[in-house]
């Protein structure tokens, strides 16, 4: 079985860790009610998209 | 005929598939909206629009196809009797799904699919609207080149002068409008913005009025509409109050 010849440093762990990086989410002002909301969804806050409500599509702050 | 399906059935195999998928049907004609993941309401979208494509035909035999999928009679005859004639008109395209926020608990991204029942509005065609605004464009340059060419005789310098005098007045969108101040504020009285370029208007108070650089200023949101300019946003976002 192939193992590993040699310890990986700390120094080699902490810099291929140091590439994990998060990108922010795009978002927009809903034209309806002008909070942020990410393009091609429904607006989580007032649940409308185009024009047409969705009541499913709202989220408060604690449900998810 | 839809594209079949790459990559791994819904649920444990394709006689759960088939199920999820026939559940899912039933239920959509039962309620015309529901939620579900996007994965599923994406699957749902062919089969659903062809059990739609039976219910138009509403013969027995198509009944008999549909019963094979959708096992409620009760939610059968609604499909052909409520939902089919309300399809008629429409060329396909029976169902649309909205996406909405992921839901809590596994994050997975979530949609709305229902069967789209309001009847159809035919658009005007693109090629026709342009075809018009060409229109409209050349012979607003026609009306360009000739005040061009009058200017150009000596004799009517004064005349052109008094032409230019007048079209600063009133903005050159008729008597509600005016063109902006040299500081580019507005004349006494106009609180209307409009673009040229976009020929939008903004109210003062809606969403763009600050960032809008007035190219021509209106008495009101009406006089904007006359001269052509349409309301930034969609008409409830451009409401004088």
């Amino acid at each position: 079985m192939a193992v590993p010849k040699r310890k990986m440093s700390r120094s080699n762990t902490r810099s291929r860790r140091a590439n994990w990086k998060a990108t922010a989410v795009a978002t927009q002002a809903c034209p309806q009610c002008s909070a942020l909301k990410q393009p091609h969804l429904a607006c989580p806050s007032c649940g409308t998209y185009a024009g047409r409500h969705y009541s499913s599509a709202e989220r408060s702050e604690h449900q998810g | 005929m839809p594209t079949p399906t790459k990559g791994p059935r819904l649920g444990g195999g394709p006689a759960h598939e088939r199920l999820i998928l026939a559940n899912l049907a039933t239920q959509l004609f039962e309620h015309d909206r529901i939620t579900t993941t996007e994965a599923k309401a994406k699957r749902l979208r062919p089969l659903a629009e062809r059990m739609v494509t039976f219910a138009k035909r509403g013969d027995l035999h198509a009944r008999r196809r549909v019963l094979t999928v959708v096992r409620d009679k009760g939610v059968v005859h609604r499909l052909f009797e409520e939902i089919a004639p309300d399809m008629a008109e429409r060329q396909g395209g029976y169902t649309r799904i909205t996406k909405i926020a992921p839901r809590k608990g596994d994050n997975a991204p979530m949609a709305v699919i229902e069967l789209v029942r309001e009847p159809v509005n035919a658009k005007p065609k693109r090629a026709v609207v342009a075809e018009a605004e060409g229109a409209a464009k050349k012979a607003s340059k026609i009306v360009d080149a000739e005040t061009a060419e009058a200017t150009e005789v000596p004799v009517d310098d004064a005349a052109a002068a008094d032409a230019a005098k007048n079209e600063s007045a009133d903005g050159g969108y008729g008597a509600d409008s005016a063109a902006p101040l040299e500081d580019g504020s507005a004349p006494e009285g106009f609180t209307v913005k409009g673009n040229k370029d976009s020929m939008k208007y903004h109210v003062e108070g809606s969403r763009w009025f600050d960032a809008t650089v007035a190219e021509v200023w209106f008495k009101t949101a009406d006089a904007a509409a006359a001269a052509g300019f349409e309301p930034a946003g969609g008409e409830s976002a451009q409401q004088e109050d």
